[in-house]
């Protein structure tokens, strides 16, 4: 178990270098005019040069790199080369909006998925159509398409909600609830659609299983049958899809915090990305994929709970 | 009943003709069909269709509602909504055909080679594509347009490689599983190449998948461009339905509708793209699907005797006096299947039997006799799809299935299932839940059936391990069903089905998938338990060995029917039925059945033609 453990961190590490050498030499390439954008057009060409000499824009892509990993090891991300802001920080006050949203919206689209799909599975029928005519439904609908819908009727037209966020770090529990109704919302109906059309087609093939019907033979309730032994068979399906999602929201929000106005790390990505504020930029990627390396060494540990199988290979 | 998937193995025109006339068949599929042949026609034809320029201005003219000059009314810089509509349509599909085709460049042939030939190449592109599905798509695309500007074309290329791995992991599943078949193994024999193996045999396969891969990809890219653009860092000198998008929401304020027809377009499209992706996947599935095998067509419930009808928990028929001394008794039991056409197909016909308290009884016949089916009724384990078609099972004086019903009463059999009927199945590893270990297995039906508690039923969990012989029952008991051989894991069956002290066992073939020197030692097993317990045991088996070895008596089914049945020396020494004879004969000789043993000079086709013929007739009657 550790060893797995182990081999899954060093894997996800080896992605993890990966990931920040290939950003960095992207950024490389676009960094060409970045000191006369953080100056402002009337610098002179002498305070340029030296905002250059500043930022290192001097040296060879291979030094810089190792220069910002080096720092970057020992949890120094450097500041934003616009606001002077640490990017550390930058980070820290936005993080926690975007892994909110997701979060809140992962855990609601397992629950409802878990429950239609099983649902659909066991009761056939109408629910079952309903799901597969949702899961259609939802495919077709980008979220974002679904956020702007959400906001022009919900935020705007009837006033149910706030049109613009009022999170802030101090604020209220109701504040945070009124400002992640809507966009949860949206990531909820796409992402809960074809979850459950996974569950569901798991449960079904773990349904049609032998051991199914000799634990119906041996006497055990049938929805200890469905809650204990299916849907732990029939979950690793629905964890696939769910790590999948998670890692599509998490790029996602992006666009779902500038329709809702959420002061998550979406906006920090668009302007430190257009801006072409490396630091800022290699702080966002990096975190980014951390969370999502964790969110699947998650995925692998529960998978191993799940599957006694799994565990020993 | 599952036949392979048309595609496989057939030639491309016929099949696809097929495919396509069942698509538009689909009425869902139809639809999706014209809306994108509606904007593949916008795109094609957006300089004939469209009025103005899209770029084309008219300052004097911001935010109008339509009228005759422009159809859709113009937006903040008086450009016409309409124009830019159609213009956006070519850009929009084209770009997300750009991002499939890269996509499948990339993720084609290297799926294929690292399905078919594996080894290193296999191991760096599955480290490869780990890395591109721990990125987040739209951040690395912000951060490509941070550097290389703000081109929907570079944006499209960039997320088409992101979206290899789809392609990548579809290719290669579907390769490693046809290249061990023995049809490729057969082509390599006769000396193939590679290369024609792939693009024959392989290729073949992954062309659908690959098709449904790309409509489904093709959606993706459409909402992640339009996001892109809508968050405004797209490149706004190119008309396209997500520039729009972000237009629109910019006024929203003063005027909704802006926003409506670019959503309505992309919404449409991918909607259109989603639903041609479910049309085809359903086209390329088994035809033969039986749709809604629960309520059955029509003809299928006219089929069912007038008088049959769902099982009711209050109803309480009593039994045919006389009969209840018995531990089980079957009556004239029949046992079918709802086909697509609407008829019933029977696979058991008028059996009727009897088992009393501690006799064993055998169940003799070959696959598809239906004899597993039989013994299933009296278990109400049935598929979901079967129907009670005729008679009555009724165990211990109390019908289970009384003559009235077509299923088995899950309530009624409730009380009995585990608790005084128990099940030994027939492949031991299958039908043990993986995900639990063994002891978990053993202690929880004790724990609902009888009601005790977990320390005691794991007392009793031991000690019924140790009495079926296995040698360490604390470590067996601690292990997962994996961990242990074929051999044991049918003990552990043996031991659940006894655990809750059964009046009745039915044994499904418990000894057909253990290899020969376990057989007899389960046999030896079965055989001493009954005697010890004096239970009764319906033997389920295609093995006259094994009847002559355990049982008193012995019914033997073919096609369905109960051809002979009795004591089962008068049957061993005086077969009656011919089918008896042929089978004994064949047994006693050492020999398996080579073939199906129906009548001679029939060929089993005509044997399952002739069959049908009298199913036929039977409904009709």
């Amino acid at each position: 178990m550790v060893s797995f453990i182990l081999k899954r961190i060093a894997s996800g590490i080896s992605v993890l270098v990966a990931i920040a050498f290939f950003t960095y030499c992207l950024l490389y390439f676009s960094s060409a005019n970045i000191a006369r954008n953080i100056l402002g057009e009337f610098a002179s060409q002498d305070q340029v040069h030296a905002k250059e000499l500043e930022l290192g824009l001097d040296r060879p892509l291979l030094t810089r790199f190792f220069d910002w990993a080096g720092s970057a090891l020992h949890g120094d991300f450097g500041v934003s080369w616009f606001t002077s802001e640490p990017v550390v920080s930058a980070i820290t006050t936005r993080l926690p909006v975007t892994l909110a949203l997701v979060v809140v919206s992962i855990v609601c689209i397992t629950i409802v998925a878990t429950l239609l799909g099983m649902a659909a599975a066991v009761k056939r029928g109408w629910i079952d159509r309903l799901v597969q005519g949702a899961a259609v439904v939802g495919d077709a609908i980008p979220d974002f398409v679904l956020g702007i819908v959400l906001v022009s009727v919900f935020a705007i037209s009837l006033k149910f909600f706030p049109a613009t966020s009022s999170i802030s770090p101090d604020a209220g529990a109701g504040a945070w609830v009124a400002s992640m109704t809507l966009p949860v919302i949206a990531l909820l109906i796409n992402g809960v659609a074809s979850v459950a059309q996974q569950i569901r087609s798991a449960v079904i093939k773990q349904l049609e299983k032998d051991y199914v019907r000799t634990l119906r033979s041996r006497g055990i309730p049938e929805w200890e049958i469905l809650f204990k032994h299916v849907l732990r068979s029939a979950a690793p399906a629905g964890l696939t899809v769910l790590s999948l999602k998670f890692v599509g929201m998490l790029g996602g929000v992006v666009i779902i915090e500038q329709i809702f106005a959420l002061p998550g790390m979406g906006a920090l990505a668009v302007q430190s990305t257009s801006q072409g504020d490396i630091p800022l930029v290699m702080g966002v990627v990096l975190y980014t994929v951390i969370i999502v390396i964790i969110v699947n060494l998650l995925v692998d540990l529960i998978n191993g709970w799940l599957n006694p199988k799994v565990r020993v290979s | 009943m599952n036949e392979p998937l048309e595609f496989v193995g057939q030639t491309g025109t016929v099949v696809r003709s097929r495919v396509i006339a069942k698509i538009l068949k689909n009425p869902l599929g139809l639809a999706a069909v014209i809306v994108l042949f509606a904007m593949v026609v916008l795109a094609v034809l957006a300089n004939m269709l469209a009025p103005f320029d899209p770029n084309f201005a008219n300052i004097g003219k911001s935010l109008a509602s339509g009228d005759a000059v422009n159809l859709l009314g113009t937006d903040s810089v008086g450009r016409d909504v309409w124009s830019r509509l159609v213009f956006g349509a070519r850009t929009t599909l084209l770009s997300a055909l750009l991002c499939a085709a890269v996509a499948i460049v990339i993720g084609l042939p290297s799926g294929l080679i690292a399905g078919y030939y594996g080894g290193k190449f296999d191991g760096v592109s599955n480290w490869v594509v780990n890395v591109l599905m721990s990125l987040p798509g739209i951040i690395v695309l912000l951060t490509v347009r941070a550097a290389m500007g703000p081109s929907v074309w570079l944006s499209m290329v960039a997320f088409g490689i992101l979206m290899a791995p789809g392609y990548f992991r579809l290719t290669r599943t579907a390769v490693q599983s046809v290249r061990n078949e023995l049809y490729v193994d057969a082509a390599r024999v006769a000396g193939l190449s590679d290369t024609a193996i792939i693009s024959r045999h392989i290729f073949s396969v992954v062309r659908a998948p690959i098709i449904i891969q790309t409509a489904v990809i093709c959606g993706v890219a459409i909402a992640i461009q339009s996001g892109l653009e809508f968050l405004g860092l797209g490149d706004a000198s190119v008309a396209t339905w997500g520039v729009m998008l972000n237009e629109g929401f910019k006024n929203i304020y003063l005027s909704p509708l802006l926003l409506l027809w670019p959503a309505l377009a992309i919404g449409l499209t991918i909607g259109a793209l989603v639903l041609l992706a479910n049309a085809l996947r359903d086209a390329l599935e088994d035809a033969e699907k039986i749709k809604a095998p629960r309520r059955g067509s029509d003809t299928a419930q006219a089929a069912l005797t007038a008088t049959r009808r769902r099982p009711d928990r209050n109803e309480a028929a009593s039994v045919e006096a006389g009969t209840e001394h018995h531990l089980v008794k079957v009556s004239h039991l029949g046992v079918g299947y709802p086909q697509a056409d609407g008829s019933i197909k029977k696979v058991v016909d008028d059996v009727s039997f009897h088992v009393d308290r501690g006799e064993v009884l055998g169940i003799v016949g070959e696959s598809g006799s239906g004899k597993s089916q039989t013994a299933f009724s009296i278990l109400g384990l049935l598929p979901e799809s079967a129907r009670i078609v005729a008679g009555s099972i009724q165990f211990d004086g109390k019908f289970t299935v009384s003559p009235t019903d077509d299923r088995v009463s899950q309530a009624r059999l409730g009380e009995f299932r585990g608790k005084r009927i128990s099940y030994i199945p027939q492949e031991p590893m299958s039908n043990l839940d993986p995900a639990f270990t063994i002891g978990y297995q053993l202690v929880t039906p004790m724990m609902r059936v009888l009601k005790i508690s977990k320390s005691e039923a794991t007392q009793r969990a031991l000690k019924l391990l140790d009495d079926v012989g296995i040698r360490f029952p604390e470590k067996t008991f601690a292990a997962y069903p994996h961990e242990v051989s074929g051999g044991m894991a049918q003990r552990v069956l043996i031991a659940g089905a006894i655990s809750c002290e059964p009046d009745l066992i039915i044994a499904d073939e418990p000894t057909t998938a253990l290899d020969v020197t376990v057989q007899a030692d389960v046999l030896d097993l079965i055989r001493d338990l009954q005697k010890g317990l004096g239970v009764g045991v319906i033997l389920v088996t295609h093995n006259f060995g094994v009847v002559a070895d355990l049982c008193d008596r012995v019914a033997v089914m073919q096609n369905g029917r109960l051809v002979e049945d009795g004591d089962v020396r008068d049957i061993l020494r005086n077969p009656k039925d011919p089918y008896t004879q042929k089978l004994l004969g064949s047994m006693l000789e050492n020999k398996e059945p080579l073939t199906m043993l129906v009548s001679a000079g029939m060929s089993a086709g005509q044997a399952i033609a002739r069959d049908d013929e009298r199913d036929e007739k039977e409904m009709a009657q």
